[in-house]
């Protein structure tokens, strides 16, 4: 049997005794059977990854290759579940993780009632639905694995199963339950690859407006410590139109996991009603977790997300932090002696950060159904620094930009998104979307980037001299862009009423803002009315507490704003004109 | 008792390359034995022929002849005990205080072990440690990892020695274990003396080590006092409180350790793992369901150069939850402690306080940095020339160092005082100023205040 040759922290090698023994093949090493994969095969030698603490082997402990690829365990049961990075069930484990630990990923015993939709003598091939279950208030659709086909020989009646009863086989014998198991590394395969032209709805007006992503699309987040990507992250996972989320803590606090897992069963969806536990999947690979497993954190986030977008989902993935994962395979580079490329990352760092990005689509399925995944990861760049080969790198595969920033985080700020540095490649695609919900919009937005510009620019002689040192119309500018920045783009995660935005809201808040930037020009132009005085009216005051006070549902209430603003001024004008 | 092996091949720094003998694990203890001195080592490498051990002592004039290894079949293991309070012990968990050997029944693992996020419950109880500075804008909670950023030569011993003496969890059973990672001598002197000689010794233990012994041993150090900690915690049910000073002498260990391996370097010359290494030491702080105790951390950490990009506190902020800074500037301005309120954040202290002292927290920072701003412009263009607004702005900024941050070394001031000087600062601003206030906090605490009835009575 093959046995342990040499150890090195989360790396050993393996002496094989005549195995054949395949690249990324999950194996079990030692006394404890600590799960590792493949990594390196020779004649008579392997090295395997460890994904669990390697202390106290010894040599010579056996190894056993299981014959097949390391696995992703999908079925019913896995939403509300919270996961480590190789698919342990961790409501199911003591409080610390003690390695060896086995625990079936899904739990075996809850029945589910199985609705079949083929019927014995049908030919059925991959990607078909044979049948579905209610998993929450989901319908879980199960679909024949890729790669088979046949004839239906055996169809279970509609009834109550448990996930490993058999539901279906085929004439060459395949046989199958609730459960698949896909590889890991293996991308799920589809039939077309959709343009993406439909807005992930966030509910963040700073990304729904000006750096929109769409579904089936891929946004970054870099930023140093502590200037928001967990909070953005979470709140995402909260408020996204999507039906399944991922949620993956990939070498980061065992807190913030814990604060989803005490938050998201008390909290609803906007739009299903249902608790928000019941559309989330966690992966916890927390900071002190075994390193190796980082990256198989995201994999398996990966293919849930692919299985429920077979389903005909649109499924987010957020990934808190991109970097650790990438360190991760730093860490292993350099114990495997290869060749470190820029800052000690291995020369494949950008090949494996788009193999991440690249599975992120809207897709046709193969059950002829339109499912998306759409792709957040957070980056941690080293002292903020977004030149460094990870934030670069990911920079190159992801559509979306949102840059936090520090200075914005610590003059509390947010979401501190730096709207000079972001960018979307999405904006131009959804502009059709934006045009279904109100004609104006893309009008609305050219006009609020155009004015957050002209601002930038200004903020450099106010920094220098004090705002009272401009000229009143350009103060005026100022001013306009310090209610944008102020009452639009900031937006406070933790206020019930201001944490969402839906579109409509968005653009009735826009639009209020053009109108007073309209106001006071008019204003400055024809009675020369002093800035000072036009920013300190009372209705601006109240436009600006409003967000904290008019709901999604009360639109109405931003017109009646919009109309006393309008008159307030026009009183102005009569005010000073007479 | 365990073999003692010759087969010493070479030595390479603290390396040591030794013909392998069967049975031994990775990363087990050894003690290195050579002319009558004793080291400890770790394997940190296995292979068929080649055993590599990691060597935690001076290593200087050793050589391989006659060189002896004993392997102890077992990880770095120390001692726990409830006696363990009141004493003081170094890197290993030996009692360095000649009052004698430790009784225990039981003996952990140093290492520890991750734990489970879906155990956890996420902080929510304040801990008061009589400082305005921390209790009032950056509350520290129960099972919270809370660094202090500190600045070479400017009042950390103080402070640090303050905190221990002061923190209260408001249970009966609390400890606090000090954990002195490389610290100079005098300083050692300052927290025996500090520490070990107040009237809180019964409830502390110090683990210390000393800058002139080998580096390595902070490493164990900051675990050994840990696992004491999670003992305590959440075995007797204690609410314990880790001070790790200096965390820079721990990475700057690490950093050293990783050269001798030969290692690929990341930043500045410390380990590309050194995130984790850190958050294996920070990760231990929290609370778990069913359990009593807490594991509170305040990590202090020079920041090398005064830059917070450095990768100490650049990775350390990437792991805890939020951070305490400290500021020359201030210092040189007589102000203790310190503290710089505006890059300072408590990520975790909504969860442990009042809606009110959330409101007043964020309106006296949201003033200060107002008032920062005020004093740039005021440099800039002169301090006639800024507007009435500013003015009183900074009026406010010197009040606020000087009576809100600003307190006595041995002042320990309950939360209610905190709270009451942040509401008669704020009265020195206009109403309409005070926008992160609710209508009801101003009529309260801002007009309808007896200092302010008393003013318009005189
Ligand atoms: N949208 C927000 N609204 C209010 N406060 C916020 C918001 N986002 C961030 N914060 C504040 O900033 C702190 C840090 O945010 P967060 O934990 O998301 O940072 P991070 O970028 O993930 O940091 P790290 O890289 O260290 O994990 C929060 O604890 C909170 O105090
Ligand atoms: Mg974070």
């Amino acid at each position: 049997m093959a046995y342990v040759s040499y150890i090195c922290g989360p790396v050993v090698e393996v002496a094989l005794e005549g195995e054949s023994v395949k690249l990324y093949e999950l194996a079990y090493v030692g006394d404890a059977a600590l799960v590792a994969e493949v990594v390196e095969v020779s004649k008579n030698r392997a090295v395997l990854q460890i994904y669990e603490n390697s202390e106290g082997m010894r040599l010579k402990e056996p190894v056993r290759f299981s014959g097949e690829m390391f696995c992703a365990y999908l079925g019913p049961g896995l939403l509300g579940t919270v996961f480590d990075g190789i698919q342990r069930p961790l409501e199911k484990i003591g409080d610390k993780i003690e390695k060896g630990t086995a625990v079936y990923s899904l739990d075996t015993k809850t029945s589910y009632r199985f609705i079949p939709s083929v019927s014995v003598g049908q030919m059925v091939k991959e990607g078909e639905f044979i049948g579905e279950v209610m998993e929450y208030g989901l319908v879980h659709r199960l679909t024949l694995p890729p790669g088979v086909e046949g004839e239906a020989v055996y169809v279970a009646s509609e009834g109550e199963y448990a996930i490993l009863e058999e539901i279906l086989r085929i004439d060459n014998g395949f046989s199958m339950t609730m459960v698949q198991k896909m590889p890991l590394r293996a991308p799920r395969p589809f039939v077309t690859r959709e343009s993406p032209k439909e807005l992930l709805v966030t509910g963040q007006r700073i990304i729904d407006f000006l750096f929109p992503i769409a579904k089936g699309g891929t946004a970054s987040i870099p930023g140093g410590f502590g200037t928001g990507k967990t909070i953005l992250q979470q709140t995402l996972a909260k408020w996204s139109d999507a039906d399944v989320i991922i949620y993956v803590g990939c070498g980061e606090r065992g807190n913030e996991m814990t604060e989803v897992l005490e938050e998201f069963p008390e909290l609803n969806d906007p739009r299903s009603g249902k608790k928000l536990i019941e559309r989330t999947v966690l992966i916890a690979n927390t900071s002190d977790m075994p390193v190796s497993a980082r990256g198989a954190s995201i994999l398996l986030g990966l293919a849930i997300a692919e299985y429920y977008r077979d389903m005909g989902y649109h499924v987010a993935l957020m990934a808190d932090s991109t970097s650790r994962w990438a360190e991760a395979m730093r860490e292993i580079s350099g114990r495997l002696n290869e060749l470190p490329a820029e800052e000690g990352f291995p020369a494949y760092l950008a090949s494996n950060i788009a193999a991440i990005y690249e599975r992120a689509a809207m897709v046709g399925t193969l059950g002829g159904k339109i499912g998306s995944v759409t792709i957040v990861g957070a980056v941690s760049p080293p002292g903020g620094d977004l030149s460094e080969p990870v934030t670069r790198n990911t920079r190159r595969y992801t559509n979306a930009f949102w840059a936090l920033d520090r200075g914005l985080a610590s003059a509390r700020f947010f979401p501190a998104i730096n709207y000079s540095q972001s960018y979307s490649a999405y904006a131009e695609m959804l502009k059709e979307w934006w045009i279904e919900i109100d004609e104006k919009a893309i009008e609305l937005r050219e006009w609020m980037l155009e004015l957050l510009q002209e601002d930038s620019s200004l903020q450099k002689i106010v920094k220098l001299l004090g705002s009272e040192a401009l000229p009143e119309e350009q103060k005026l500018t100022v001013e306009v862009a310090s209610l944008i920045k102020e009452v639009f783009l900031q937006q406070n995660a933790f206020d019930p009423v201001d944490a969402y935005s839906s579109p409509q809201r968005v653009l009735k808040m826009a639009a209020i803002i053009k109108t007073v930037h309209h106001l006071w020009t008019r204003c400055h132009k024809e009675e020369k009315i002093p800035v000072d005085v036009l920013k300190s009216q009372p209705v601006i005051t109240e436009f600006a507490r409003s967000k904290y006070e008019i709901t999604n549902e009360e639109l109405g209430r931003y017109d009646e704003l919009h109309e006393k603003i309008v008159k307030n001024y026009e009183n102005l004008i009569q005010e000073y004109g007479g | 008792m365990f073999i003692e092996y010759k087969g010493a091949l070479s030595i390479k720094g603290n390396l040591l390359f030794f013909e392998t003998v069967a049975g031994v694990g990775y990363g087990e203890k050894v003690v290195v034995k050579y002319g009558g001195r004793e080291i400890y080592g770790r394997v940190a490498a296995l292979g068929e022929k080649v055993t590599l051990i990691e060597m935690l002592g001076e290593t200087h004039g050793i050589g391989v002849d006659d060189l002896q290894v004993r392997f102890s079949g077992e990880p770095f293991k120390i001692a726990v005990d409830e006696s363990m309070l009141g004493r003081a012990f170094d890197a290993f968990g030996e009692p360095v205080d000649a009052i004698g050997p430790i009784i225990a029944k039981k003996r952990v693992d140093i290492a520890g072990s991750a734990y489970n996020p879906a155990r956890r419950l996420h902080p929510k109880e304040a801990v008061n440690t009589g400082i305005s500075a921390i209790d009032g804008l950056n509350t520290l909670l129960k099972g919270q990892k809370l660094p202090i950023f500190a600045l070479s030569g400017v009042s950390t011993d103080e402070l640090v020695a303050q905190i221990v003496r002061q923190i209260k969890s408001g249970t009966e059973k609390s400890a606090v274990l000090f954990a002195a990672i490389g610290i100079k001598h005098e300083n050692a002197e300052y927290f025996l003396k500090n520490i070990m000689a107040s009237g809180q010794r019964h409830k502390t233990a110090l683990f210390l080590n000393r800058a002139d012994e080998p580096s390595v041993n902070s490493l164990l150090l900051a675990r050994s006092a840990l696992t004491l900690a999670e003992y305590l915690a959440f075995e007797k049910e204690y609410d314990v409180v880790v001070v790790l000073y200096d965390m820079a002498n721990y990475c700057d260990a690490l950093r050293e350790v990783s050269a001798k391996r030969e290692e690929i370097p990341s930043r500045k010359g410390y380990p590309g793992y050194m995130y984790s290494d850190l958050a294996s030491i920070y990760e231990r702080a929290g609370i778990f369901k069913e359990k009593k105790g807490s594991l509170t951390q305040i990590p202090v950490l020079t920041m090398p150069d005064d830059d917070i990009t450095h990768p100490i506190p650049d990775l350390t902020g990437y792991i805890t939850e939020g951070q305490i800074v400290l500021d020359r500037g201030l210092h040189q301005a007589g102000i203790y402690p310190p503290v710089n309120i505006l890059p300072s954040l408590s990520r975790l202290m909504n969860k442990g306080i009042s809606k009110v002292h959330q409101r007043e927290a964020n309106q006296l920072y949201a003033a200060y940095a107002k008032a920062k701003r005020a004093q740039m412009l005021a440099s800039i263009v002169g301090e006639e020339e800024i507007s009435e607004i500013d003015k009183s702005y900074l009026k406010f900024a010197k009040v606020f160092e000087r009576e809100f941050v600003s307190q006595g070394n041995y002042e320990n001031r309950s939360l209610e005082h905190t709270l009451e000087t942040g509401w008669r600062l704020l009265r020195m601003l206009p109403d309409s100023e005070l926008t992160r206030l609710k209508p009801e906090d101003i009529e309260e605490f801002i007009d309808g205040s007896e200092e302010q009835n008393g003013a318009s009575r005189a």
